[in-house]
């Protein structure tokens, strides 16, 4: 009887549970990678509104974040500003343009505009808006040029690592209360300096590393 | 073998299933689309008619800036620094972009379109109650849009104080700075 498995066959068993397990590792690399790409994480790309509205066009008129964001100093979320805050300006400039029209027929019927969120973090993800404008981070620390933007996308990928490299850190990014709103401020030279004394100045509530400790994000 | 495979794909899709229900849970977020209520609304308006526990909001003076239906000729609360400082800020934010930071009706809004407001430094609205402003950030006033859903009514009355505030800027004279400051500012000046 001839043999069925030649010599060479534990070779290549052995082989093959070597390329196998190369290719399981390479496998699950590949999906994190994939996982944490920029295509999956939706940074920069901005993503398809009701109405074009432009951040860039509206910001740099001098208009203040707050007053459409209207909550973000004192509540978790920011706000996303009603037809009516649209109407404010656009019942009587711009009344006629085509790009408007949603917002008219929203002002209208009274059925609310569906803009697509373009942050978003996992619902187990607690994130409070108002303790970090009210502690000295400014919008574009996180949400970037946003005064720039024809239309917003994600400038961060808003990973995990991301949050805490900041609460290990907030000297590192700390700047003066009235400068939160400032989209143009540029960190001093001295920024580990001056952080140092916002941090203390605004009791940022750090002791032992606090603010990395698993409950402060997932409560 | 192949009874492996199949395991651990149906594992890694249950996981993936999970997954996603832990990353969008069944509870709302502010302002989270809903498929429940017939306008997709998950954060629901106050039932016609009725009124929420404590917003009663009696006072005339302090939420329609009127004494016995005339217009207050004063602020329900004192003035001090901080409401002033306060003032300044949500002016800045919510009125100069059409009344411009110094309150001439110039602002960036205008500028592109927008109805030229008649200044703050006219003698008409010098002269006009503080209960008057109120009442034009509250209600509105010809195609100036209300301010009640964007300033609460302590904000409103900050912001009428700061008004106050920049009409006299306007209209100062030496007379009107303290005594040390004078001396100091008319030593600058030479
Ligand atoms: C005139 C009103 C207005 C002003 C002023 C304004 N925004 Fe917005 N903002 C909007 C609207 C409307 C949206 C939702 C549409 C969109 O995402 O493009 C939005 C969305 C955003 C988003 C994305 C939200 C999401 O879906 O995740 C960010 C971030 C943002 N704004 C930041 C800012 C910052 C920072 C400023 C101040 C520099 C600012 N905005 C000023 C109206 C405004
Ligand atoms: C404080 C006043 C103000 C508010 C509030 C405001 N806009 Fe505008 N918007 C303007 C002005 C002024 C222009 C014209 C821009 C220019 O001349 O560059 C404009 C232009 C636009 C345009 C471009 C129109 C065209 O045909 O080119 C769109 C779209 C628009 N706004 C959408 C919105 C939306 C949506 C909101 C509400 C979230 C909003 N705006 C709130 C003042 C405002
Ligand atoms: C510490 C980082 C950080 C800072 C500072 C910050 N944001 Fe955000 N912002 C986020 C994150 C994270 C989200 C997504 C929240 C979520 O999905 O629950 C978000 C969401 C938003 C949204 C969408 C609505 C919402 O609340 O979920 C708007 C609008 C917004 N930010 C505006 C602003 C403005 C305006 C400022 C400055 C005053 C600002 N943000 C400062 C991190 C930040
Ligand atoms: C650029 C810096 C920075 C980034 C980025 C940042 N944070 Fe923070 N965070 C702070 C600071 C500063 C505080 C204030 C701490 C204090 O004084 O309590 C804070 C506080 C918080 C708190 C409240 C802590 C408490 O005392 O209960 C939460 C929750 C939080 N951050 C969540 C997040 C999440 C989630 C992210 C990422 C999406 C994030 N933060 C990203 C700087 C940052
Ligand atoms: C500063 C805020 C913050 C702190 C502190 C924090 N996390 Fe997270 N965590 C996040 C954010 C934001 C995400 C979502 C990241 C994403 O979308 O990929 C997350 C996601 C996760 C996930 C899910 C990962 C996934 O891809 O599904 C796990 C597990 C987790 N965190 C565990 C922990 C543990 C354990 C600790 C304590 C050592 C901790 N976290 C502390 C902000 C935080
Ligand atoms: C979108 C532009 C715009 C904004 C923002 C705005 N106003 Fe006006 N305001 C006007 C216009 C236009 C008029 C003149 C209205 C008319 O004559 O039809 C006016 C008139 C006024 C008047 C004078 C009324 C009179 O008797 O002549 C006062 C007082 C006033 N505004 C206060 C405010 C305050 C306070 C704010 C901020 C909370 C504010 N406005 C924000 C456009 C604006």
């Amino acid at each position: 009887m001839a043999q069925v498995f030649r010599p060479s066959a534990n070779t290549i068993a052995k082989a093959s549970i070597f390329f196998l397990m190369v290719l399981t590792i390479a496998g699950l690399c590949g999906l994190d990678l994939i996982h944490r790409s920029p295509y999956v994480r939706y940074t920069h790309r901005p993503k398809e509104q009701p109405v074009p509205f432009s951040h860039k066009h509206h910001v740099n008129m001098g208009i203040d974040c707050r007053y459409c964001h209207t909550t973000v100093e004192e509540s978790a979320s920011a706000n996303i500003p009603s037809t009516r805050i649209c109407m404010n300006c656009h019942s009587t400039i711009w009344k006629d343009s085509p790009m408007l029209e949603p917002v008219r027929e929203s002002w209208q019927t009274g059925k609310s505009l569906e803009w697509n969120r373009v942050h978003d973090l996992p619902d187990f993800v607690y994130f409070n808006h108002s303790i970090h404008i009210n502690k000295g981070i400014g919008c574009v620390t996180c949400h970037g040029p946003v005064d720039e933007m024809p239309l917003v996308h994600r400038e961060k990928p808003l990973f995990m690592k991301w949050c805490l490299e900041c609460h290990k850190a907030p000297e590192k990014f700390i700047r003066p209360q009235e400068e939160v709103f400032n989209m143009d401020y540029k960190e001093p030279k001295n920024q580990l300096e001056l952080g140092r004394k916002l941090v203390k100045e605004y009791h940022v509530q750090n002791e032992n590393n606090r603010l990395t400790d698993c409950w402060i994000c997932h409560r | 073998m192949i009874c492996l495979v199949s395991g651990s794909l149906l594992l890694f899709g249950n996981g993936c299933e999970l997954r996603k229900r832990m990353y969008d849970q069944p509870k709302y977020e502010p302002l989270e689309q809903s498929d429940f209520f017939g306008d997709a609304r998950s954060a629901r308006a106050l039932v016609e008619g009725t009124v929420p526990r404590g917003h009663l909001n009696e006072d005339m003076h302090l939420y329609e800036g009127k004494i016995n239906g005339a217009f207050a000729d004063t602020v329900p609360f004192p003035i001090t620094k901080e409401v002033l400082k306060r003032g300044q800020n949500r002016y800045n934010i919510y009125c100069a972009v059409c009344h411009d930071r110094a309150g001439y009706g110039n602002g960036m809004i205008v500028q592109r379109g927008f109805k030229r407001p008649s200044s703050y430094h006219i003698d008409r609205l010098r002269k006009e109650k503080p209960g008057y402003l109120y009442d034009v950030i509250n209600r509105g006033f010809g195609s100036m849009p209300s301010y009640s859903h964007q300033l609460n009514p302590e904000d409103r009355w900050a912001v009428v104080a700061y008004i106050r505030a920049l009409q006299l800027s306007q209209s100062a004279t030496l007379e009107d700075v303290p005594k040390q400051e004078r001396e100091k500012l008319l030593t600058e000046k030479q």
